[in-house]
C-alpha cells in the first residue's frame, strides 16, 4: 500500500531532517520502499519548507506526495500553504502552538502537540522535531519505534543523542496519551 | 679538424635534439625566421642537459602558432582546445605526480581564452612549467591584436593602432605566487636554455616568458620587416634586470624590454603536495 | 562501500557507482543540482586513495579529466545544462582523440539559468549534438536511485571500451531524492578496462584500429611517444588536413559506436506486449508511466510504457518493432519525440512538459484514454 507523508514548517524547524528520517527509517530499518523529496523552491517563498515522503510495500513509481495520507505542520504559513493535498479523512498533525485550524480541519483527523515548548522544556527549541517525530510514530504506527529512532541515531551527532532521545520519548508518550484519552 | 667517423660534442648534441623532435613531421608550419623553432630548441637542449627521462616528459599544447609545438616533440604530446592546455596539464600531473609536465603554448592561448586557468593553476602552485610564448598577436589567424599586444601597435584588428592594454605577464605571475618567473628574448639563446634548465629543476607553477618574433604577420606592420630588424630590436632594447619592479617589467610599443629571472623561490609546497596530505587525512 | 543497503540521494549513488565502477579521478564545478555529485567525491576519493579537484570552471573541468584518462585512470566530472554547454567543446576533444570519460549531466529546468533546482528532459539533444561535427556519444539514463547506481558500472565499461564520451543524464528530481538503494560486492560486477597496446612503444601506432574499429591505449609515461590532437589525424596520431583522412577518422569514429550500437542498447519494456499504445518516457518521468499503465489497463486499455535507459546511440529497434501509436511524455518542448516520429509505424503524440515538474500518473492516464478502443 502506497503512503503519503507531507512535512511543513519553517527554515530552521528541521522539517527537511524530519522527511529524511522518516523515509530512511522505513527503507531501512523497517524494510519497505520509500522515497523522499525535498521542495527547493519552497525555499524561495521567505522561508518556507516541506518535505515529501512516499512509503509502500512495493517499488515507488511516482516519487512525490499526489494526496497525502499524513500532514505534518509547524507553522501556520505550511498549514495554509498545503492543507489542499491532504486527501479527505487524511491525518493531521499540528505544532498546536504555532498552528491554528480552520473549520477546513474538520474533514480531517486532526492530532495537535505543543512540539517547541516541550523541546524547550528539554532544553532546546531545536529538538522540537524529533517530538513531532515521537509523536507521529506514535500516533500514525507508519513507522515502527524502534526504526524511527533508530534512523535518528544515525542521523544526530552522538553529543546530541540524549537530547533527542528525551525529545522523541516525550513526542511519543504524550501521543500514546493522546490516543488513549482519544478512544 | 675532427677525424672522420669521430663526431663532434655539436653533433652528438645535435642529434639528440632530433631524437628528441618528431623529425618524419617535418618541414613544421612555422615561418621562416619565427621565433617559436628557437624556443623549443632552448628547451629541448635544457632537457637533454638536465638529463630528465623523455619518457617521463609530458609536452601539452593549445591552439595557435605555438600550439603546434606539441606535434614536434618526439615525447608524449597533447595538442589540445583553445585555451585549455594548462587545465588539460593539471589533470595529468594530478593523476600523475611523478611526471615532468610541460605546457608550452602562445600568448593568445594562455593568457585570453585562458587567462582563467592561468591565474587559477598558478594560485593553486600547480607543479607545472609554462612556457609562454609572446609574439605580441595571434599569428595562426593571420595577425590580430591580443592580449599581449603593446598599446599603439598595428594588427589587422587594430588598423589605427592599439588602444589596449597588454598583460604584464610576470606581473601576472608572481602577483599569484608562482615561485619561479621569467622572461627572456629569443635573442636571449644562452639565457633563456639556462633559464628552462634551472626550472626543470624546481617545482610548482613555474613561468617563463620568451618574447619572440613573429615577422610575418605582427613585424611587418610595426616597423620591423624581417625576423634580423625583430631580434635587432631584442637585442638593442633589452635590459636584465633581475630586480625589477612592475612598472619596468611593463612592455610598451617597441620600447624597452626588461628581462631576466624575477623570482625564485623554494619550499611553496605545491597542489600535488598538499593533496598527498589530504589523502593521509582521509586515509587516517 | 561496504555491500549493503544504504538511504541514499541519486547524486550520492552517481558518486559512489562512479567510485564501485573503478573511477579515481574527479575534476568539477559546483552546479544545482550537481554539487552533491562533487561534495560526496571530495569526501570519499581520498579515502579510495582517487584524486578530487575542485576547477575554476566546467571547461578546465573537463580538460582535467581528459588530461587524466591518459594516464590510465577512469575518470568522471558532474555538472548540469549550463556546465555542459561550457564543456561541450572539449567533449568534441574527447570524442575526436577518443579519450574514456564519464559526464554526468543532473538536467535541469532549461534554456539559460532556467529552474536551478528543479527537473527538466531539455539536453536529451545537446547529449548527442551538443559539439560541432559528425560524432558518436554514448548516453545513458536512469530512473531510479538505485539505477543510477547501477548504471555508473556500465558507464565506464561503455568509455572503456568503446574509447568515448559517455555522457551519463540524471535529472533535478533524480539528483535530489532519497530511496533505498543495494550496495553488491566488490566482485558483483564485471569492469572493462579499455584495451592496451599489445606491440611494444615504436611499432605502435597510436590511432591503429583493431577489427573491432578501437585502437588501443596507451597510457602517458610508458613510452609510447603518444601524439594526441583535435586536429583530423592520421593512425599516427598526426595531424593530416586532408578530405580522404577525415573522410577514414570520422567514418570510424562514429562506426565504432554504430556497429555496436546493439550491444550498448538498454531498454525498459513495460507490459507492452499486445499492447495498441505505449508510452515513451525517460529517467524519473517514466515512474508515473509504469502507474498510469497499470491503471489503463484495469480501464481495459493496452498501454504500455518503453523506457529508452540508453539514450544515444538512440534504440530505435525498439520504436520500430511494435506497430503502435506512441505518446511521447517528456520534459521538455519535444526533443526524442522526434526520434520516436523517424522509427514509428503508427501516429506519434507529443505529451510535453516544460520543466519544472514530472509528469502525474493522472497526467498520464488520461492522455492514454484517448487511445481506448
Amino acid at each position: 500500500m502506497r503512503i503519503e507523508i507531507k512535512f511543513g514548517g519553517l527554515g530552521g524547524q528541521g522539517i527537511i531532517t524530519a522527511g529524511y528520517i522518516t523515509a530512511k527509517a522505513a527503507a531501512i530499518y523497517d524494510g519497505k520502499e520509500s522515497a523522499f523529496t525535498q521542495d527547493y523552491s519552497a525555499e524561495a517563498r521567505g522561508g518556507a519548507s516541506t518535505s515529501e515522503v512516499v512509503i509502500s510495500d512495493e517499488k515507488i513509481n511516482y516519487p512525490q506526495v499526489l494526496h497525502a495520507d499524513y500532514l505534518i505542520v509547524m507553522s501556520q504559513s505550511a498549514y495554509n500553504d498545503y492543507l489542499y493535498k491532504l486527501k479527505k479523512g487524511g491525518v493531521l498533525i499540528i505544532e498546536e502552538d504555532l498552528v491554528k485550524p480552520d473549520e477546513r480541519a474538520k474533514d480531517f483527523k486532526v492530532y495537535g502537540i505543543p512540539a517547541t515548548r516541550f523541546a524547550e522544556e528539554i532544553g532546546n527549541p531545536i529538538v522540537a522535531n524529533i517530538v513531532m517525530l515521537g509523536f507521529f510514530t506514535a500516533v500514525t504506527g507508519v513507522v515502527s519505534k524502534e526504526a524511527m529512532w533508530k534512523s535518528i541515531e544515525e542521523r544526530i551527532p552522538k553529543r546530541f543523542l540524549e537530547m533527542n532521545q528525551k525529545a522523541f520519548l516525550k513526542g511519543y508518550d504524550y501521543g500514546q496519551k493522546i490516543l488513549q484519552e482519544s478512544s | 679538424m675532427i677525424s672522420a667517423g669521430k663526431k663532434s660534442t655539436m653533433e652528438l648534441l645535435r642529434e639528440e635534439v632530433e631524437s628528441l623532435l618528431r623529425i618524419d613531421r617535418l618541414p613544421h608550419v612555422w615561418c621562416p625566421g619565427c621565433g617559436i623553432g628557437i624556443t623549443l630548441n632552448a628547451f629541448l637542449r635544457a632537457l637533454i642537459r638536465a638529463k630528465i627521462d623523455p619518457n617521463k616528459t609530458v609536452v601539452v599544447s593549445g591552439i595557435g602558432c605555438t600550439g603546434r609545438a606539441a606535434g614536434y616533440v618526439n615525447m608524449d604530446s597533447f595538442h589540445t582546445t583553445h585555451g585549455r592546455a594548462i587545465p588539460f596539464a593539471v589533470g595529468i600531473k594530478f593523476a600523475r605526480p611523478e611526471l615532468n609536465v610541460v605546457v608550452f603554448s602562445g600568448d593568445g592561448d594562455l593568457f585570453a581564452i585562458g587567462g582563467n586557468h592561468f591565474v587559477n593553476a598558478a594560485r593553486r602552485n600547480h607543479d607545472i612549467l609554462v612556457i609562454a610564448v609572446n609574439n605580441f598577436t595571434y599569428g595562426m589567424t593571420g595577425g590580430q591584436h591580443g592580449p599581449t599586444t603593446p598599446t599603439g601597435a598595428y594588427t589587422t584588428t587594430t588598423p589605427y593602432g592599439n588602444p589596449d592594454r597588454p598583460f604584464n605577464i610576470p606581473h601576472l605571475a608572481i602577483s599569484l605566487g608562482a615561485p619561479y618567473v621569467a622572461r627572456w628574448t629569443t635573442y636571449h639563446l644562452m639565457q633563456l636554455q639556462n633559464s628552462i634548465y634551472t626550472a626543470l629543476h624546481r617545482k610548482g607553477f613555474r613561468v617563463i616568458e620568451v618574447i619572440s618574433q613573429c615577422p610575418t604577420v605582427y613585424g611587418r606592420r610595426n616597423e620591423m620587416k624581417s625576423p634580423l630588424e625583430m631580434m635587432e630590436y631584442f637585442r638593442k632594447f633589452s635590459v636584465r634586470k633581475d630586480d625589477a619592479t612592475f612598472d619596468e617589467m611593463e612592455l610598451t610599443y617597441n620600447g624597452r624590454i626588461v628581462v631576466g629571472v624575477f623570482r625564485d623561490v623554494q619550499g611553496i609546497p605545491t597542489y600535488e603536495e598538499r593533496y598527498n596530505d589530504i589523502i593521509r587525512r582521509a586515509q587516517k | 562501500m561496504k555491500p549493503g543497503y544504504y538511504f541514499w540521494s541519486g547524486d550520492i549513488a552517481a558518486a559512489e557507482g562512479a567510485i564501485f565502477a573503478g573511477c579515481r579521478f574527479y575534476a568539477g564545478y559546483p552546479i544545482t543540482p550537481s554539487s552533491e555529485i562533487a561534495e560526496r567525491m571530495a569526501l570519499r576519493l581520498p579515502q579510495v586513495g582517487g584524486k578530487f579537484i575542485e576547477m575554476e570552471d566546467e571547461i578546465g573541468s573537463i580538460a582535467a579529466i581528459i588530461g587524466a584518462s591518459w594516464t590510465g585512470e577512469k575518470v568522471m566530472t558532474a555538472t548540469s545544462g549550463p556546465g555542459i554547454s561550457l564543456m561541450n567543446e572539449n567533449i568534441g576533444l574527447a570524442a575526436m582523440t577518443e579519450v574514456p570519460i564519464v559526464i554526468v549531466n543532473a538536467m535541469r529546468g532549461a534554456p539559460s539559468t532556467g529552474l536551478p533546482t528543479l527537473v527538466g528532459q531539455g539536453d536529451l539533444m545537446q547529449a548527442k549534438w551538443g559539439s560541432h561535427g559528425s560524432y558518436e556519444i554514448i548516453s545513458l539514463y536512469p530512473d531510479s536511485v538505485q539505477e543510477t547506481f547501477d548504471l555508473m558500472v556500465d558507464a565506464f565499461n561503455y568509455a572503456e571500451k568503446y574509447r568515448v564520451p559517455v555522457l551519463f543524464l540524471i535529472d533535478g528530481m533524480l539528483a535530489h531524492m532519497y530511496e533505498k538503494i543495494y550496495v553488491p560486492p566488490e566482485d558483483a560486477v564485471e569492469r572493462i578496462e579499455r584495451k592496451r597496446p599489445t606491440k611494444p612503444p615504436g611499432e605502435q601506432l597510436i590511432y591503429e584500429p583493431d577489427e573491432d574499429l578501437i585502437p588501443p591505449m596507451p597510457r602517458i609515461g610508458e613510452g609510447y611517444k603518444i601524439h594526441a590532437s583535435g586536429l583530423t589525424h592520421n593512425e599516427k596520431g598526426y595531424p593530416e588536413l586532408t578530405p580522404q583522412a577525415q573522410e577514414r577518422l570520422i567514418r570510424r569514429l562514429n562506426d565504432k559506436i554504430r556497429k555496436h550500437a546493439e550491444e550498448i542498447w538498454k531498454v525498459e519494456e513495460y507490459r507492452t506486449d499486445n499492447a495498441d499504445v505505449i508510452v515513451v518516457a525517460m529517467g524519473s518521468n517514466a515512474r508515473a508511466v509504469r502507474t498510469a499503465v497499470d491503471e489503463a489497463r484495469k480501464e481495459g486499455i493496452k498501454a504500455g510504457l518503453l523506457r529508452p535507459i540508453t539514450i544515444w546511440p538512440f534504440p530505435y529497434k525498439y520504436i520500430e518493432k511494435y506497430a503502435v501509436d506512441y505518446i511521447v511524455a517528456e520534459i521538455n518542448y519535444g526533443q526524442i519525440y522526434h526520434k520516436v516520429k523517424e522509427y514509428a509505424s503508427g501516429n506519434v503524440e507529443l505529451l510535453p512538459k516544460m520543466g519544472g515538474e514530472l509528469h502525474t500518473p493522472q497526467e498520464i492516464l488520461h492522455a492514454l484514454r484517448r487511445y481506448k478502443k
